[in-house]
C-alpha cells in the first residue's frame, strides 16, 4: 500500500488474510483498520472514534490472527462466531469485516447514512456477512453468545469457537454477570471474552462512574480463566487467545476472560485516552491529520 | 357451547411443549427455577438432555435464548409473565423481536387469576407491551385444550412469539377438533346484537353472559380473538359492522391490551361503540381468584351488563363519552 493511499480519504480494496502470524505481521492490518475507521466517521458526522481505534488490535488479532475461523466468502457456513456486545463499537468491526473481504470496502463510506447494511449499531435485519446479531443495549450481546457456546458445545456438541467483546463500562450492566455465572455453570470452555479495559466511558473514567474493579478478580470468581494482556501488543494479545485455545483443546471446562488494556482513541495521538472521544466524530481536518499520523506507521 | 371440565391453560402448555419435543429435535427448553408452576417440568422428564435451567435469571435466559435460536434452535424460556414480559422488556424488544429471534415465551401466572400471591405477581400489563413489538406473536389461549394447540403452533411457525396461560383451573369447552389457527379469531357463537370479543378465561364468561342475554332476546356473537398479533381485522371489522356494537372482555388493563386493538381497528373501519371489560387502571392484590375475578368486574354479568350499555349507545345513535371507570357494575 503506499503512503499516498494511506493518507487518503478514500476507501481502497486492499484485503487480508485470517492465519497465525509474527507479531510484527499485525501492524500493517490494524493500521489500515484503524485509517477507515476513521474514514468512516468522518463521512457519517456522527458515531463512535475512541473506543473502535483503541480495540483496532484486539480486532485484528481476532479476524486476522487464524483465532477465529470462518471463511469471509461464505459467513452463514459453519464457523467460529464473534458478538459485538458494545453495540457502539460497530465501526470497528465494520471495517474489519471489510478488510477481510467480507463485503466491499468502499460500502464503509455509506456508515450510518439511509437504508445502510452498516447501521450505527449492528441490525442484523440489513444482512450484512458477519454480523451475527443486532447489538447496541450494553450487556446482551455477551448473553446471547453464551446461547451460541451452548448450542455448539451442549446441543450440537462440535468444536465451534464463540467469542464476544464487552467495553468496561458495559460491565455496569448487571446482565453481564449473569451471563459470566452461566458461562462457568454450563463449563463453556468454548466460549471467550474480550473485555475492552480502556477506563473510559461517555460520563468519564469508568471509576468515576461507577467502579468495576478489579475486574480480572470477578472474572475469576465468576469461573473464568482469565488473563490481562496489554491490548496493543500482539504477542501478548496472541498468549491470551493461545491460553483461550489451550482451554478449549484440553477441554478444561473453563472459559476465558481476556481483559484487554487498551487506551481509547489509540493510534490517533489528539485522541489517545481521552474520554471526550467515546461518542464523537472527527472534524475533516481531525480526520486528515489522524490519517497523516497513520501513514507513518506500516 | 358447553362446559366439557375444568383444567389450567398452564398444563395445556407443559403437554403441548412434550408434543413438540417429540416432533422436534431442535426443540429446547431453558427453565427459570420455576419449573414446576410453568410445567416445562414435563419436557425436562421426558428430554433432560434439551432442558437448561438458567436459574433466576430472566434477561439472561430471554439472551441465552436468542442465541440459541440464531443457532438454529427452537428455544422456548417460561416463567411467570410478570418476569419474563417485562423484567427482560429490553431483551425481547433488541435481541428477540428486532433479530426476528426464533424465540417462543412462556408467560405463566398471568393475571389476577393466580390469587393469593398478590399484585407482585399477578401480571395484567404483558399484552400491551408485547403487540406493539414488530415481528411478536402473542397468545392468549381460553382453555387448556386451545393453550395445548397455540404451544405446539408456536413452536412450529417461525419468528418470535409469547403465550400467556394462568395458573388456576379454568372451564374447559373447546376439543382436539376445535380449529385452532394462529392469526384467525374463532367464532365461538354466531348473535347479530352485539359482540363479545374476548380472550384467555374471560372467552367463557362471554359465553355465560350471551346465554343470559338471550333469555332476553338479544342475541350475541361472541369472537375468542386468542392471537392478539397478528390481529384478526376482518372478524372483528365484519363484526363491528353486523352488530354495529362491542364489547371487549380481557383479565389485563384495559388500556392497550385486546381492548386496545379492537378499538384501532374498528376506529379505523367501522367506528361503532365498544365497552371494555378488564382492569381499570389499577394493580391486583391477594384473594382467592373467584373473589378476585368478582372484586375486578370480570364475570360474565359485567359483560352481560355492558353489552346492555354498548347496546344503549348504539340505538341512540351517539358515541356519548364515558370514562372507562364509568363501566357499570352487574346488579341483579
Ligand atoms: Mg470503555
Amino acid at each position: 500500500m503506499t503512503d499516498d493511499m494511506k493518507r487518503s480519504l478514500e476507501f481502497n480494496e486492499t484485503t487480508f488474510t485470517n492465519e497465525r502470524r509474527a507479531p510484527e505481521g499485525f501492524a500493517p492490518i490494524a493500521n489500515e483498520i484503524r485509517r477507515d475507521i476513521v474514514r468512516m466517521l468522518v463521512r457519517a458526522g456522527s458515531g463512535h472514534s475512541g473506543g473502535p481505534l483503541g480495540s483496532a488490535d484486539i480486532f485484528t488479532m481476532l479476524y486476522f490472527g487464524g483465532n477465529m475461523r470462518y471463511n469471509p466468502a461464505d459467513m452463514q457456513a459453519p464457523r467460529d462466531r464473534f458478538v459485538l456486545s458494545a453495540g457502539h463499537m460497530a465501526p470497528v468491526m465494520y471495517a474489519a469485516l471489510a478488510n477481510a473481504g467480507c463485503y466491499p470496502k468502499k460500502e464503509q463510506e455509506t456508515l450510518r447514512k439511509y437504508n445502510t447494511r452498516l447501521q450505527g449499531h449492528p441490525g442484523r435485519d440489513m444482512h450484512l456477512p458477519g454480523i451475527e446479531t443486532s447489538s447496541g443495549s450494553l450487556g446482551q450481546g455477551i448473553s446471547i453468545a453464551v446461547g451460541m457456546a451452548m448450542s455448539d458445545k451442549l446441543v450440537d456438541k462440535n468444536d465451534h469457537r464463540v467469542f464476544s467483546l464487552t467495553g468496561d463500562g458495559e460491565l455496569q450492566e448487571g446482565s453481564v454477570w449473569e451471563a459470566a455465572m452461566s458461562a462457568s455453570h454450563f463449563k463453556l470452555d468454548n466460549f471467550c471474552w474480550l473485555i475492552d479495559n480502556n477506563d473510559c466511558q461517555i460520563d468519564g473514567r469508568v471509576p468515576d462512574v461507577m467502579d468495576v474493579y478489579p475486574i480480572d478478580k470477578k472474572c475469576e470468581s465468576f469461573g473464568f480463566d482469565t488473563i490481562v494482556v496489554n491490548g496493543h501488543d500482539y504477542a501478548d494479545l496472541q498468549r491470551g487467545f493461545d491460553r483461550f485455545l489451550e482451554n478449549q483443546r484440553s477441554g478444561s471446562g473453563k472459559p476465558t476472560a481476556i481483559i484487554c488494556q487498551t487506551f481509547m482513541g489509540h493510534g490517533v495521538s489528539f485522541m489517545n485516552d481521552k474520554f471526550e472521544w467515546h461518542g464523537k466524530p472527527p472534524s475533516k481536518d481531525q480526520a486528515t491529520a489522524a490519517l497523516e499520523e497513520l501513514a507513518q506507521h506500516p | 357451547m358447553e362446559l366439557l371440565g375444568s383444567k389450567p391453560t398452564r398444563f395445556g402448555f407443559g403437554d403441548g411443549l412434550v408434543d413438540l419435543g417429540e416432533r422436534h429435535s431442535n426443540v429446547i427448553v431453558l427453565g427459570g427455577d420455576i419449573t414446576g408452576s410453568v410445567m416445562t417440568s414435563l419436557f425436562k422428564e421426558k428430554f433432560p438432555d434439551r432442558f437448561f435451567s438458567i436459574g433466576i435469571a430472566e434477561q439472561n435466559a430471554t439472551t441465552i435464548a436468542a442465541g440459541l435460536a440464531l443457532s438454529g434452535k427452537i428455544p422456548f424460556f417460561a416463567s411467570y409473565g410478570a418476569f419474563c414480559a417485562l423484567r427482560n422488556a429490553d431483551q425481547l424488544r433488541i435481541s428477540v423481536a428486532y433479530n426476528e429471534a426464533n424465540v417462543k415465551i412462556g408467560g405463566g401466572h398471568a393475571g389476577i387469576s393466580v390469587g393469593p400471591d398478590g399484585a407482585t405477581h399477578q401480571v395484567l400489563e404483558e399484552v400491551a407491551f408485547l403487540r406493539t413489538l414488530p415481528h411478536m406473536t402473542m397468545i392468549v389461549p381460553a382453555d387448556y385444550e386451545e393453550a395445548r394447540k397455540a404451544t405446539v403452533a408456536m413452536g412450529e411457525m417461525v419468528g418470535p412469539a409469547y403465550i400467556r396461560f394462568g395458573r388456576s383451573p379454568v372451564p374447559l369447552f373447546t376439543t382436539p377438533d376445535t380449529p385452532f389457527q394462529l392469526g384467525k379469531a374463532n367464532l365461538v357463537m354466531e348473535g347479530t346484537d352485539v359482540a363479545l370479543i374476548a380472550n384467555g378465561a374471560l372467552v367463557w364468561e362471554s359465553i355465560l353472559a350471551a346465554k343470559e342475554l338471550a333469555k332476553k332476546g338479544i342475541s350475541a356473537r361472541v369472537i375468542n380473538v386468542h392471537t392478539v398479533k397478528p390481529f384478526d381485522v376482518e372478524t372483528v371489522t365484519t363484526a363491528a359492522r353486523e352488530c354495529g356494537c362491542i364489547v371487549t372482555a380481557e383479565e389485563h388493563q384495559v388500556h392497550a391490551g385486546l381492548g386496545g386493538a379492537v378499538a384501532e381497528v374498528t376506529a379505523k373501519n367501522a367506528p361503532v361503540p365498544i365497552e371494555f371489560v378488564g382492569v381499570k387502571d389499577s394493580f391486583g392484590g391477594s384473594g382467592e381468584p373467584e373473589e378476585l375475578m368478582v372484586k375486578f368486574g370480570l364475570t360474565w354479568k359485567e359483560i352481560y351488563a355492558s353489552a346492555l350499555v354498548a347496546m344503549e349507545r348504539r340505538d341512540k345513535g351517539s358515541s356519548g363519552f364515558r370514562a372507562v371507570k364509568d363501566v357499570p357494575v352487574y346488579s341483579a
